[in-house]
């Protein structure tokens, strides 16, 4: 019996799958099997396989065969799971010897079933569970964090740390005289927009000299310390917790504590100590930008003379305002430092986690801004400062 | 299938990082279907030659020639063309982190072919197999050994069929049996797709069990020494620094 059970002709492949021996279904090749070409459809075999009864054995035959690629080895491998599901034999003798090296190749390491990680289903309670627990080690997390960093200021303090001073100076660098751009053109536009809306409002009732309070106090106690607060988070924190996860990434930290270096008191301790002096300076120059933009948009716009408008202001602002205003930057400074090494130091070790880490400190570190500036507006209040 | 045709010919080749030379006048040529295998001391500028033979670095002077073409008075676009058909494994794999290994080597499959999603995922599974990674589809690379991330590369060097495979130290912070192993898979690559392989490493090991032929870069004299199969340049060279590398320093001490 030899008759043709299937054929499948393309314009460059052929194939026929026939009967040959009583249990024996042959596979012949001819053409290109590679390139730009498709390869055989795997259903042929497989139909071929379902309409011939007592197959024992799958042969193939392709000396008419020019040119193959991985699709071709691919739908062999088809072939033969094909085969062991249905207890045939496949004889792959006829095949290219590129081919069947390639075949041999796959299966010399058996295939790891274990070593797909389960993808198991989990209930929502489970996960929320989870998620409970893991935001109670995260806190844990971060208090311990804390409490280093707290240990690790009242060494320096005492004297006692491996503290460099020339690395805080770097960073006082880095993120002050270099920072001063981007502070004085965003205060300068939060000094205009706040003098805009004030503007608008109080001109109503004829009170416009009142301006200069409003964007002096709300400069100073305020929005100063909390832009440059943010910039200063987006700009150094994001760059610390990169460079603190690079340096993860590549061991380095693991080289300090080799060496009985702490990373806190070497890595993170310079830049807290640097934020925290540098911004009431930060602070103190937004000040005087964002009145400056508070000042150009009344003169400009409103029947205000500008020593009207400037000795309005200093009446306006009272010292203790002013030191607040610093006072917070000062702290805010501690939070973007604090959490740009935290989130660095917890990094992975991936360019992928390093990125992570990055989004981490900065959501860390706004959100610790205006979360802990709300609670000085409530215990402003309280004490009637 | 080792054959005479000339598949990559190295012309004149200067290197250079602004105006300071790495190694200038490098010429070679390698045959389709052998190991080929780039050679030195440390820092005489091998994985430099081998940045230029893959596009990433312009020479300063002279010129690769791919199958008798000019590879970099090619226009951009060619040049990318071009590129698809090699493959190159990075020294310690340089797969995408946040990509499980299934994904690495689908990315140019993706980009490049338009097959259907079931066969390119028959694809993935075929070449994680072919480095013996059958399993580990949806594992990260941070999640795998070295060895492991290794040959995870191979398998993304791999994916598009390439004609030539280019390796960087391919046994660079391996244990001598998986190095060894990998060895084997270069030979076995070699034999059954027939392509052409270009490895640089200073291993000697490797170098005397896979390279079918060799060039030595100086880093004293800022270029090549000479090219030649390693175990017929260790017989016969008279070049005292060849066969102070080829043995370790022995020939040195000897003297």
């Amino acid at each position: 019996m030899r008759s043709a059970i299937v054929e499948k002709v393309d314009s460059t492949l052929s194939l026929v799958v026939e009967m040959q021996a009583p249990a024996t279904l042959l596979i012949k090749l001819t053409g290109n099997v590679g390139g730009h070409n498709n390869p055989p459809s795997i259903g042929v075999v497989r139909d071929a396989l379902d309409q011939a009864t007592g197959v024992r054995l799958l042969s193939f035959e392709s000396a008419g065969v020019t040119v193959w690629d991985s699709r071709f080895v691919a739908f062999i491998r088809k072939c033969a799971d094909l085969c062991r599901k249905r207890n045939v034999e496949l004889q792959g003798d006829g095949l290219p010897e590129g081919v069947r090296r390639l075949l041999r190749l796959a299966q010399a390491v058996p295939e790891r079933t274990d070593a797909r990680p389960k993808t198991v289903k989990t209930h929502i309670l489970q996960k929320l569970g989870e998620s409970a627990i893991q935001a109670m080690l995260g806190a844990t997390e971060l208090f311990r964090f804390l409490g280093e960093n707290l240990a690790a200021l009242a060494n320096l303090l005492r004297g006692r740390t491996q503290f460099r001073w020339s690395d805080a100076l770097l960073v006082m660098q880095e993120c002050g005289p270099q920072a001063l751009g981007i502070i004085a053109m965003i205060n300068f536009l939060v000094g205009l927009i706040l003098a805009f809306v004030g503007a608008t409002e109080l001109t109503r009732f004829g009170a416009s000299i009142y301006v200069a309070d409003l964007v002096g106090i709300a400069s100073v106690r305020e929005m100063a310390c909390i832009m440059t607060g943010i910039i200063l988070c987006g700009r150094t924190g994001a760059a610390f917790a990169a460079q603190l996860g690079t340096m993860k990434v590549n061991e380095e930290i693991s080289a300090l504590e080799t060496f009985g270096i702490s990373p806190v008191e070497f890595l993170v301790l310079p830049r807290m100590v640097a934020l925290m002096l540098v911004m009431p300076f930060l602070c103190a120059f937004a000040d005087l930008i964002s009145i400056a933009g508070g000042f150009i948009v009344s003169v400009c716009m409103l029947d205000v003379s500008a020593t009207e408008y400037l000795a309005r202001t200093v009446q306006a602002i009272q010292l203790k305002s002013f030191l607040l205003g610093i006072g917070k930057g000062s702290f805010f400074g501690f939070l973007v430092a604090y959490s740009g090494c935290l989130r660095g130091i917890q990094s992975g070790y991936s360019a992928a986690d390093v990125g992570k880490a990055t989004t981490r400190a900065v959501v860390t570190g706004i959100t610790a801004i205006i979360a802990s500036d709300g609670i000085f507006a409530v215990l402003c209040h309280a004490l009637q400062i | 299938m080792k054959s005479d045709r000339i598949k990559i010919e190295i012309q004149n080749l200067t290197m250079a990082y602004g105006s300071r030379v790495v190694m200038r006048d490098i010429t070679a040529r390698i045959n389709q279907g052998s190991v080929f295998v780039i050679m030195g001391n440390s820092g005489s500028g091998k994985s430099t030659l081998l940045r230029h033979l893959i596009g990433l670095q312009c020479p300063a002077q002279g010129d690769v020639l791919y199958d008798g073409k000019s590879f970099w008075g090619m226009d951009d676009e060619s040049r990318k063309v071009q590129l698809r058909k090699y493959g190159v494994l990075f020294q310690s794999g340089a797969l995408w982190s946040s990509m499980t290994l299934a994904e690495n080597v689908a990315l140019p499959l993706i980009e490049y072919t338009d097959w259907s999603a079931v066969d390119r995922d028959d694809i993935v599974r075929l070449k994680l197999a072919l480095v013996g990674l059958s399993g580990f589809e949806d594992y990260y690379p941070a999640e795998i050994s070295g060895g492991m991330r290794k040959r995870a590369g191979l398998a993304r060097a791999m994916a598009l069929d390439p004609e030539i495979l280019f390796f960087d130290e391919p046994s660079a912070g391996l244990d001598p049996i998986t190095s060894q192993n990998l060895d084997k898979l270069i030979l076995e690559l070699r034999d059954s797709l027939g392509a052409t392989i270009v490895v640089v490493t200073h291993e000697l090991a490797s170098i005397f069990m896979i390279a079918d032929d060799s060039i030595f870069l100086d880093a004293d004299t800022k270029t090549m020494r000479v090219q030649g199969n390693p175990n017929d340049l260790l017989q016969h060279s008279s070049d005292a620094k060849l066969r102070a590398f080829l043995t370790r320093g022995a020939s040195l001490e000897a003297q």
